[in-house]
């Protein structure tokens, strides 16, 4: 029974040592439990629906009053009016907008005739759960719209006719883009944090400090080499994810360059950041340690595994800043609407500017002496 | 031009003071040896003058560079062997060598021929092609003497170079390095905290204790500048009061000191000092149980100078060590 003491004294001596540790492991569930608890289910708010009205009749305008109700009260989504159905749909496609609804030029005589009145919803069904709830609130508001409280003389209720405008898109692909920019940030953090780190405490780096190379030469170095390892692994998962997942036409080589274009600026915006947040530390427990941490900060706000509108403010303002977010919805773009780099365009210029501000951050900040 | 000066060089970490305005200048073509305890402040000096930590005040100059103003220039004179070992395991000898000639941009082909002829001065050409991971710690060491050279520089830094090495190993870096320096006319700078190191490697020893230079000389000079050239370390029982005195008036002793019951005894002549004691050991009742006569060492030139042995002294732990350090998180 000594030695079992004495094991047991040991383990609880080193803890009251250096307690950090422990912090550190509560306060990791703690902060998934906040994130991973707004991240999931929270009420989907503030979605774009593109609304054509070809028809201008009353019972159209009074449609359309209903919608604006909702986008006032509930929020859901806010009503843009297009004059023409192209531009709805190219904004749709674009990702500008969430869903179009048209109300057709026959509405009004056809509500007024009985005659079977049909509005249409095209909804951009990359994100399941946006569309799911476009549907359901737009279902929804028919059914009072459909039941006035004095009773009609017609009995023309109007239905919804949902399209779909990309083929069904399952979870599991959904999910891809996310994994990929997971994969580039696992091995951002085991070459940009825990191997740099070690080195750094095993004194490898006293051996580069004492040659003539410059600060920023060797955080180039460090970068361009761990963003390479971490273009590797992105190129292999987002190919082997691809077909896995059953995205159709997954070898299309003009597809395939966009995607490794989008690769290696992730790997270049993680690997950067990773040096950032490691410059000035030389324990080798901190990147183990903050691992899980920034994997959940930064991961579950960026849409990659629900859509960033059911988010409240401050998980939405860390999704305006994180790289992860630009990165999974440039895949989501390339991955599941097979876009042109016109569409990413924006995802690419973020993260280049981060980039090059976090490499320029880190090389002030890196320490050319002990 | 001295290949190394030193001005009043200092380091305080806090209230701590490291190094306490050094003085000193290291000839060219010297093996210079800084010798002293762990925390002495021996690192922190050679860190300071290899530009790896900026002083506090003072100046140093190496190869006539300023080694704050000229820092990159400096850099590029020296060679460094740091007190870690800092191979890459997972590299070959070879590669480890030209990452590190890569680093001061020396060309292909003389890159090729200088690391080649390198480990060939190291004892490693056969193994040149070989994971450092299967190298033991001496050759370990030695390939690091030989990437420190890789840019030919003239002057070489060595921070307690044979450190953690078994006594084989030890001398055949010892050699090595002798070898080196009259084949390729280098100073070199070491810290070593052995005795027997800095007596056989070094032209001048420089000794260092609680950040101060507290002697400087060739090693001959400093046993011949500490009183007697014989040791005698002796224990007594029954001996009686005032014994120490006793002890001081025997022929030709230079000095007593009594620890802990042993009594050091310097002497000019060791081998009449010791029949005399015996002698008066006998007379006063008392029996040698112990006694032991040596020349003088290095070790008595330390304990004369720094009034204590090699020792242990505690230190604040460095980043690298501690278990948990966030302050520069």
């Amino acid at each position: 029974m000594h030695r079992v003491w004495a094991i047991i004294e040991r383990d609880l001596r080193r803890f009251k040592a250096s307690p950090v540790l422990m912090i550190i492991s509560v306060i990791m569930p703690l902060v998934q439990l906040i994130v991973l608890g707004y991240a999931f289910g929270g009420k989907i708010k503030d979605l774009r629906v593109g609304v054509v009205d070809q028809d201008h009749g009353i019972p159209a305008i009074r449609l359309k009053e209903m919608f604006q109700a909702v986008a006032a009260n509930a929020k859901t989504f806010d009503t843009i009016a297009y004059t023409d159905e192209a531009t709805a749909l190219r904004d749709l496609r674009d990702g500008k907008i969430n869903g179009v609804l048209t109300v057709p030029p026959e509405f009004s005589r056809k509500v007024l005739a009985g005659a079977n009145p049909r509005i249409a919803l095209m909804e951009d069904n990359t994100d399941q759960f946006s569309a799911s709830a476009l549907e359901a609130v737009f279902g929804g508001m028919l059914v009072p719209y459909n039941s006035p409280a004095i009773a009609r003389r017609t009995t023309a209720a109007a239905t919804l006719d949902v399209v779909e405008i990309y083929p069904y898109v399952p979870y599991i692909q959904f999910l891809l883009p996310g994994v990929a920019v997971l994969a580039i940030f696992v091995s951002a953090m085991v070459g940009g944090g825990i191997i740099f780190i070690d080195d750094k405490a095993r004194g490898l780096h006293e051996g580069y400090l004492v040659t003539p190379i410059r600060k920023f030469e060797l955080i180039l170095g460090f970068t361009l080499a761990g963003a390479a390892k971490a273009i590797i692994a992105g190129t292999v998962l987002i190919t082997v994810g691809s077909l896995i997942a059953g995205i159709p036409d997954p070898l299309n080589p003009m597809r395939m360059a966009r995607m490794f274009l989008l690769v290696v600026m992730t790997s270049m915006a993680l690997i950067s950041m990773m040096f950032l947040i490691m410059v000035r530390v030389s324990d080798p427990l901190v990147p183990r340690a903050i691992f899980g941490m920034l994997n959940t900060v930064l991961y579950f706000p960026s849409g990659a595994v629900y859509p960033t509108n059911s988010f409240p403010a401050w998980m939405k303002a860390i999704a305006v800043v994180d790289p992860f977010t630009y990165a999974v919805h440039g895949f989501k773009e390339l991955v599941l609407k097979n876009t042109g780099l016109m569409a990413i365009s924006g995802d690419l210029a973020f993260l280049f500017i981060f980039t090059v501000i976090a490499m320029g951050a880190a090389t002030l900040l890196f320490r050319r002496t002990l | 031009m001295a290949a190394v000066e030193v001005e009043k060089l200092a380091k305080r970490f806090g209230d701590f003071v490291a190094v306490d305005a050094v003085d000193f200048a290291v000839e060219q073509g010297e093996v210079f040896g800084l010798l002293g305890p762990n925390g002495a402040g021996k690192s922190t000096l050679i860190r300071m003058l290899t530009t790896l930590m900026p002083p506090t005040s003072g100046t140093a100059r190496v190869n006539g560079f300023d080694i704050v103003r000229a820092a990159n220039e400096v850099r590029q004179s020296i060679g460094v062997i740091p007190q870690a070992m800092t191979s890459d395991m997972d590299l070959t000898a070879q590669e480890n060598m030209s990452i590190f000639a890569k680093l001061y941009g020396i060309p292909r082909e003389k890159r090729l021929k200088t690391i080649a002829q390198l480990l060939k001065e190291v004892d490693l050409e056969k193994w040149a092609d070989k994971p450092v991971k299967m190298f033991s710690g001496g050759m370990r060491r030695r390939l690091e003497i030989a990437r420190g050279l890789v840019h030919e520089p003239k002057i070489f830094f060595l921070d307690e170079p044979t450190t953690g090495l078994d006594p084989v190993s030890r001398v055949a870096v010892w050699e090595m390095l002798s070898h080196l320096k009259q084949e390729r006319d280098l100073t070199i700078l070491l810290t070593t905290h052995y005795m027997d190191e800095a007596d056989k490697l070094c032209d001048r020893i420089a000794i260092v204790d609680e950040g101060k230079l507290v002697a400087l000389d060739s090693p001959l000079k400093l046993k011949a500048s500490i009183p007697g050239k014989n040791i005698l370390e002796v224990s007594f029982s029954g001996a009686p009061a005032n014994w120490a005195e006793t002890l001081k008036a025997l022929p030709d002793v230079a000095e007593v000191k009594a620890v802990d019951n042993i009594f050091r005894i310097s002497s000019h002549n060791g081998p009449k000092t010791t029949v005399a004691l015996i002698e008066a050991a006998r007379a006063a009742n008392a029996t040698v149980t112990s006694l032991s006569v040596q020349s003088t060492t290095l070790d008595d030139v330390f304990v004369h100078y720094t009034g204590h042995q090699l020792r242990d002294s505690l230190k604040a732990p460095s980043a690298a060590e501690s278990p948990f350090i966030m302050k520069r998180f």
